[in-house]
């Protein structure tokens, strides 16, 4: 085992006989391996990736052995949104708002290559590429759609990286509520509403020079 | 259960031809561009020519309504396929119309099964359909700024008409397409926009159609009516569909299928790739049945070409179809039985012998469930011995036993036969009308099956039985599918007893396919039915019209039929039995 996630390395010595009964470790150390260890995961699917998804909790491959332990399909029971498939304009509102509806701590797997970048469908009119373009992502995983090994490769990750973190530093224990991220509008096309500023001097510049990108030609 | 098989009758279409030519003189012509079939319909007359086609001819049932850009010329194409359901040649009919004001009328009174499918020409190509009741967009949302099947209209990220794009070859440097978008996404917006003064629709055009339902109410008895969404995140909704319920208590009232979040421009990408790039694409479609996927592609260009496959290549793409379909049905089973409430258990007794086959395509194709494995006049790699073993022990031992324990636990169980008997009854007129296909079509008692009725590849050298039950229901369609499984078991095993020897290709192995001008629609009988593709050459290295017509959506058509005045609770059910692939509907 990783020695990070070795609960019993605090440094303090255990008399022999007490080895395989008492463990003297931190209370960061053992909040975090609670946590890492019940990792419940979304029921939530898009696409191709998300019937990989079903297999790897089905029985041959079986995430509950990780903690993956039950499926919850509202989020406010779930630990990690594993966004399994392509993101398009019109599901991404709803993606967001279920990101929010998440009670912290969260995380964010993108499964798949439509879900980290786009993937084979990044250069259509109604694809997101990426889900990082609107919410965090912890954990990238390659493939299309990946196989059951390397989905669970990616929350092993995922584990990993919440065995390191640090109650001091964590997010979820400050004193004002979480920020949401504002939900994507669907207009003539979808818009980030962080991004009004950019779009409104974008739009209004073309309109002075003529120079039209949404219906001719190369983006400028 | 298997006795009058639909055959198709020897008449060929041309005869259909010159009998609606003499009946409409002056309003039909026929088509004269080489490589190009059917009649030219004048748009006036369309409506009187399909009624004649459907009430005296019998061409009951429309398969495919779809459109053809021909920028630079002022002309949109429209395109129907018809036949009958009691075996018939597929007829073609078009209809030219402008591309500055495209109207026509629609055929929904004639064909109620085009309601999505002229929806969805309105969303992709602009073209209105005078007399449609409902005409929404279909995949993309209320206001979406263009129609982006046009040939003039680009998205955010284009490059250049056609692939492969010079910045991918030869030298494949890489540079993020977004980076060149001003906003640093995949988007665009029309002059002055502006976000901050903007409301959107949130979908009042669904709910003012809900709410135009409600009955009038009578003064003695006030009722509360609801309308509820269901999905597109639901842990029922076999992925992102969003069911839109008008609710009187329970009682359905209306119901209106919500599609387009997983649209993800297959039939856009389709005609700026090759002819070969396309082939991994349409994995992705019915993503739970890749093999059918590429077999209806495949025989679509094919059809162009005028090639056929060596004996073995067909062998082989017969043995992987039915392997998709024994795949695909069990894995319907067993989110069928999800939806009932027997949470997951059934299902994984149907993925544990899905993950077996699987294990053949990983084997045989180099991947799970995108299998990539046809190719123009073959296959890719052809089996190995120990491969061709694993799917004889398959066949011969294992899945004929598993089938039956799934029969065994399911079909007699008491809380299955009372959810699902006499839920979602489609009568076999409604289910012809609203141009349903496969198992569907089948349980509501039309013995189509396109394998029997226009045999392609070697289905006409194999010894199979059609399934098809009478009531429409739930509990038939479940039958069905698992009649089928045990039909393409029947098949497997004689495809194994006289799989030859010999090449599995046609000629030389090309990645670029000169492609003949011309059109083609190719059709198989995928798991969910009848899938089709129709493609339009125009002699480049890349298609200039692709379609898919799916299964899943058609299927759709008939939901609301189904579902209004039962309870909210065998919607579930009855999407459950349509058994949707989202990849498919959306496309």
């Amino acid at each position: 085992m990783d020695e990070k996630q070795d609960l019993n390395n605090s440094g303090y010595e255990i008399p022999e006989e007490l080895r395989h009964q008492v463990t003297i470790t931190t209370l960061e150390k053992i909040y975090n391996w609670g946590r890492s260890n019940s990792m419940w995961p979304m029921m939530f699917g898009l696409a191709c990736c998300a019937i990989e998804m079903i297999c790897t909790a089905a029985s041959r491959y079986d995430f509950s052995r990780f903690g993956m332990e039950v499926m919850r399909p509202s989020p406010r029971q779930a630990d990690v949104m594993i966004v399994a498939g392509t993101v398009t304009k019109k599901m991404l509102p709803q993606i967001v708002r279920l990101y929010n509806q998440m009670s912290l701590p969260k995380y964010v797997v993108a499964m798949g290559a439509c879900a980290s970048g786009g993937g084979p469908f990044k250069e259509g009119y109604s694809v997101v590429p990426g889900i990082d373009t609107y919410i965090p992502v912890d954990v990238y995983i390659t493939g299309c759609p990946p196989t059951p090994q390397s989905l669970i490769n990616g929350l092993n990750a995922l584990q990993k990286k919440v065995m390191n973190e640090k109650m001091s530093e964590s997010g979820w224990y400050a004193k004002e509520p979480a920020k949401e991220v504002p939900i994507p509008v669907l207009g003539p096309d979808v818009f980030d509403p962080r991004k009004s500023e950019l779009i409104f001097a974008e739009t209004h510049k073309q309109a002075e020079t003529g120079d039209d990108i949404g219906e001719e030609g190369e983006p400028k | 259960m298997s006795d009058s098989s639909i055959q198709i009758e020897p008449s060929s279409a041309d005869s259909t031809y010159n009998d609606l030519i003499a009946q409409f003189p002056g309003l039909i012509e026929m088509e004269t561009r080489p490589g190009f079939t059917g009649v030219v319909v004048s748009t006036v007359a369309i409506r009187k020519v399909m009624l004649y086609l459907k009430e005296q001819c019998g061409f009951d049932y429309l398969t495919s309504l779809t459109a053809v850009d021909d920028f630079p010329e002022d002309k949109i194409e429209l395109i129907y396929h018809l036949y009958k359901t009691t075996g018939s040649p597929i007829i073609e009919l078009k209809l030219f119309t402008t591309r500055e004001s495209p109207v026509v009328p629609s055929v929904m009174p004639v064909y109620p099964g085009a309601d999505f499918q002229e929806r969805e020409v309105w969303d992709l190509f602009g073209v209105h359909f005078e007399g449609h009741p409902d005409l929404r967009r279909l995949l993309l949302w209320e206001g979406f700024a263009g129609h982006p099947l046009r040939k003039d209209w680009k998205e955010p990220l284009f490059e250049e008409d056609v692939k492969p794009f010079k910045s991918r070859w030869p030298e494949g440097k890489g540079i993020h397409r977004e980076s060149l978008n001003p906003f640093n996404d995949n988007v665009q917006y029309p002059k002055e926009f502006d976000p901050n003064g903007f409301t959107p629709d949130n979908d009042e055009s669904v709910y003012k159609i809900l709410q135009s339902k409600i009955p009038a109410g009578s003064d003695d008895l006030k009722v509360e009516h609801m309308i509820v969404n269901l999905g597109p995140q639901h842990p029922s909704t076999h992925g992102v569909f969003r069911m839109a319920a008008l609710l009187e208590g329970e009682k359905v009232l209306a119901l209106k299928p919500v599609i387009g979040y997983m649209h993800r421009n297959h039939e856009k990408i389709g005609e700026r790739n090759t002819w070969l790039q396309n082939m991994p694409y349409t994995d992705r479609l019915d993503y739970l049945s890749s093999m059918s996927n590429n077999f209806g592609y495949a025989l679509a260009v094919e059809k162009l070409l005028g090639i056929q496959p060596p004996e073995r290549a067909e062998f082989l793409r017969v043995m992987m179809a039915e392997l998709t379909r024994i795949a695909s049905h069990a894995m319907a089973i067993g989110f069928l039985l999800n939806d009932l409430g027997a949470f997951f258990t059934p299902s994984l007794y149907a993925l544990e012998e899905r993950e077996l086959i699987l294990d053949i395509f990983e084997s045989v194709a180099g991947s799970r469930m995108m299998c990539n494995y046809f190719r123009f006049g073959g296959v890719v790699r052809d089996i190995t011995e120990a491969d061709f073993k694993q799917v004889k022990k398959l066949v011969e031992d294992r899945l004929p036993r598993k089938i039956d324990d799934i029969d065994l636990y399911l079909t007699e169980n008491e809380i299955v036969q009372a959810r699902c008997e006499g839920v979602g009854v489609l009568t076999a007129e409604e289910a012809i009308a609203f141009s349903e296909s496969g198992p569907m079509l089948r349980a509501s008692g039309v013995p189509y099956d396109i394998r029997k009725a226009d045999p392609y590849s070697i289905y006409d050298q194999l010894e199979f039985d059609v399934c098809y039950r009478q009531h429409g229901d739930v509990y038939d369609r479940y039958l069905v599918r698992l009649d089928e499984i045990r039909q393409s078991i029947r098949i497997l095993q004689q495809v194994i007893k006289y799989m030859p020897q010999g090449p599995i290709q046609t000629g030389k192995v090309q990645y670029a396919v000169r492609v003949p001008a011309g059109e083609a629609y190719g059709r198989v009988e995928g798991p969910r039915g009848e899938l089709g593709f129709y493609v339009v050459s125009d002699g480049k290295a890349n298609p200039k019209r692709y379609h898919v017509r799916a299964p899943s959506l058609m299927n759709c058509t008939g939901l609301e039929k189904m579902c209004v005045g039962g309870k909210i609770a065998d919607a579930v059910t009855i999407l459950g039995a349509v058994d949707v692939v989202l990849g498919e509907v959306d496309r």
